[in-house]
């Protein structure tokens, strides 16, 4: 999906080398890869969103973030905040792939006991936040940029958030002062995947036209194609760019991306694959062009 | 002490304290004073409020650390996050606004992205109870018991002007979530500053007796106290139990003095639901003790708007409610 936007990029960027498309490209594929492992055999879970924003995770920790997998409370590294914590799948997907934890891990995801679970709790080593009750990330990454600006520290805060949260009215409250107090390391990345619990967004509740909404907040705001590395990599070349103001970029997103097999499937909260399934949807994987 | 058939009362929009005794000395904005003195030693301290700075004492922090002081508009639940952001950063936020607002508007995220992960926040909260005459939107009468509920909360409920003094330092050295009622504006003063001592989660020993046990909190124990000198000139002799902390609660201490004397009376400026009195009955009945008891506080109702002395007399807060209600409960005894 590639949305077309007449206001796609204000500032003017470089394209980004094609040697790091690629190594992204690579890492991208191995953190759907671990998306699949983990969901397999699980039937009902959140395998679609974890392929969906797999390319967001991958721009963002391999690529753009101060971040040490070995430092996990380095206290100048940039902070992510799942807001949209049933996401879970794709940050447990990334930290693994980041060495954080164990490959063998990953099949424990959603099992009892397990510290992959199924809504990320900040509990679980490289959560900096408990996202399931939807709408509580964006305020709590204003005060982490509040703070990051008294103690000059200068960290950057990301906000990861769903679509769907954009109904709840604190997003709205957590917008307007991170507008008011020029909080510009503030980004936030919306996942724009027009579906929700109970069907699709466009239909539970209109949230278009978004890029409009935060800017009359007092963002700055983009809108790309969330599966490409090369639209991401220049929107948060232009992020950095943009002064006094927080930012936001509308990643455009299709569930189930990179396995065709999910992607063809009826779209649905849960997207449901077959016991028989999951063998062709990581062969699909292995096949896909990097 | 009013009398409700003569009291001809008004809704005051800016009265804070209910009947004023002239022969107590009260001190302007403990709250304020109390967090510009811990703010000074500690650069870790900030101060965040949701439209509501002037009314919760927290503008005088303001005028003093203007770079550490947050105004976050009318917006309690990003008041709530944004506390909890700047807390996981190594910051202690104070963040305030009314008991109702708080508690209510902003539950789910004080359970989430405060008290789930211990989150080094203090949330400040005016308004406890009657109050404030502004009827049912603006009275916290469940905000004790909301915050109790949560796990891993602190819920302090403190009587005077001296208590929210010591509360504060105290607050600010305890790691973790806090809930503290305050009071605000000029403040009495009941408890001694020169011999009380608060402490996080004990319950104080005000007053001895024989015949009857006296447990209150907030600012209930004043009432206590002085209900307490007018049973005594009928010859009952009453002990006086405060128990600022509500959570974790002093059951050692509220055992104690109730075994002594086996007929206990709560009092609480809150519902009768969930307070100070369900937590003295959860207490004395898993301890296996049977205890003649009574609660005086809010029932199980909204209050409407009215001055306060007529709200406090309605809804059986006032002293002489204590006193007949003590009396009561004495003769079931017999
Ligand atoms: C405050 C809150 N309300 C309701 C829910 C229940 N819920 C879980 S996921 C979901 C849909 C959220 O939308 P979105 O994240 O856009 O869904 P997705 O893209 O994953 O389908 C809902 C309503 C919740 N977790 N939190």
């Amino acid at each position: 999906m590639n949305p077309t936007n007449p206001n796609k990029l204000e500032v003017k960027q470089n394209p980004p080398p094609p040697e790091l498309i690629h190594s992204l490209r690579l890492k991208a594929r191995q953190i759907r890869r671990n998306v699949l492992l983990m969901a397999k055999g699980k039937g009902e879970d959140y395998v679609g969103q974890g392929l969906g924003a797999a390319d967001i995770l991958t721009v963002l920790y391999f690529h753009e973030m101060r971040f040490d997998p070995h430092r996990l409370d380095w206290p100048d590294r940039d902070r992510f905040l799942l807001s949209t914590g049933h996401y879970s799948i794709v940050l447990f997907a990334t930290l693994t792939e980041l060495g954080v934890f164990p490959p063998e891990e990953l099949s424990s995801y959603g099992a009892d006991g397990s510290r992959f679970e199924m809504s990320a709790c900040e509990t679980t080593p490289g959560v900096e936040i408990t996202g399931g009750s939807l709408g509580h990330g964006l305020s709590q990454a204003v005060g982490m940029a509040l703070g990051s600006r008294l103690s000059g520290r200068k960290f950057r805060v990301f906000n990861f958030l769903s679509d769907g949260e954009l109904q709840e009215g604190a997003t709205w409250e957590a917008a307007m002062a991170a507008a008011h107090y020029k909080l510009d390391h503030l980004i936030a990345l919306v996942d724009i995947n027009n579906m929700q619990a109970d069907g699709k967004t466009s239909d539970v509740m209109t949230i278009e036209p978004v890029i409009d909404k935060w800017r009359a907040f007092g963002w700055h705001a983009q809108r790309i194609d969330g599966n490409s590395l090369e639209e991401l990599l220049i929107a948060f070349q232009t992020a950095r760019s943009i002064q006094n103001q927080p930012k936001v970029i509308l990643c455009y997103t299709l569930m189930g991306k990179g396995v065709p097999l999910i992607e063809q499937k009826p779209k649905a909260h849960f997207i449901r694959v077959e016991p028989h399934e999951w063998d062709f949807a990581l062969r699909q994987l292995e096949e896909s062009k990097v | 002490m009013s009398n409700p058939q003569t009291h001809r009362g008004f809704t005051a929009a800016m009265s804070v304290s209910e009947t004023v005794e002239e022969t107590l000395t009260t001190v302007e904005k403990p709250f304020g004073h109390a967090l510009i003195a811990v703010a000074r030693q500690n650069p870790n301290i900030v101060g965040l409020t949701a439209d509501l700075g002037k009314y919760t004492d927290i503008d005088i922090f303001g005028q003093e650390f203007p770079n550490r002081y947050f105004q976050m508009g009318m917006a309690e639940q990003n008041l709530i996050g944004v506390a909890a952001g700047l807390s996981r950063v190594g910051y202690i936020p104070f963040a305030t606004t009314y008991c109702v607002f708080a508690t209510r508007r902003a539950y789910d995220f004080i359970a989430v992205d405060i008290a789930l992960g211990r989150a080094n926040v203090k949330i400040i909260a005016g308004l406890p109870g009657l109050t404030t005459g502004y009827g049912a939107t603006h009275q916290g009468i469940d905000d004790l018991a909301l915050m109790r509920a949560i796990p891993n909360m602190v819920v302090i409920d403190p009587c005077d002007a001296t208590e929210i003094q010591q509360t504060v330092p105290a607050i600010a050295e305890y790691r973790g979530p806090v809930y503290l009622r305050i009071l605000r504006g000029q403040v009495k003063q009941v408890l001694d500053p020169k011999t009380y001592r608060f402490e996080l989660g004990k319950a104080k020993l005000l007053r001895q007796g024989r015949d009857l046990t006296l447990i209150s909190t907030g600012l209930m124990t004043q009432r206590a106290l002085q209900a307490a000198d007018m049973l005594k000139q009928d010859g009952i002799e009453a002990i006086v139990l405060h128990v600022p902390t509500l959570k974790p609660l002093d059951q050692d201490a509220i055992i104690q003095v109730a075994e002594a004397t086996r007929t206990v009376l709560t009092l609480e400026n809150h519902s009768v639901l969930g307070g100070l009195g369900s937590a003295v009955a959860d207490t004395l009945c898993m301890a296996g003790l049977s205890v003649t008891m009574a609660k005086i506080g809010i029932p199980d109702q909204f209050v409407e708007c009215g001055s306060i002395p007529y709200l406090t007399d309605k809804y059986g807060l006032s002293i002489r409610h204590i006193v007949q209600t003590a009396k009561e409960i004495l003769s079931w005894r017999k």
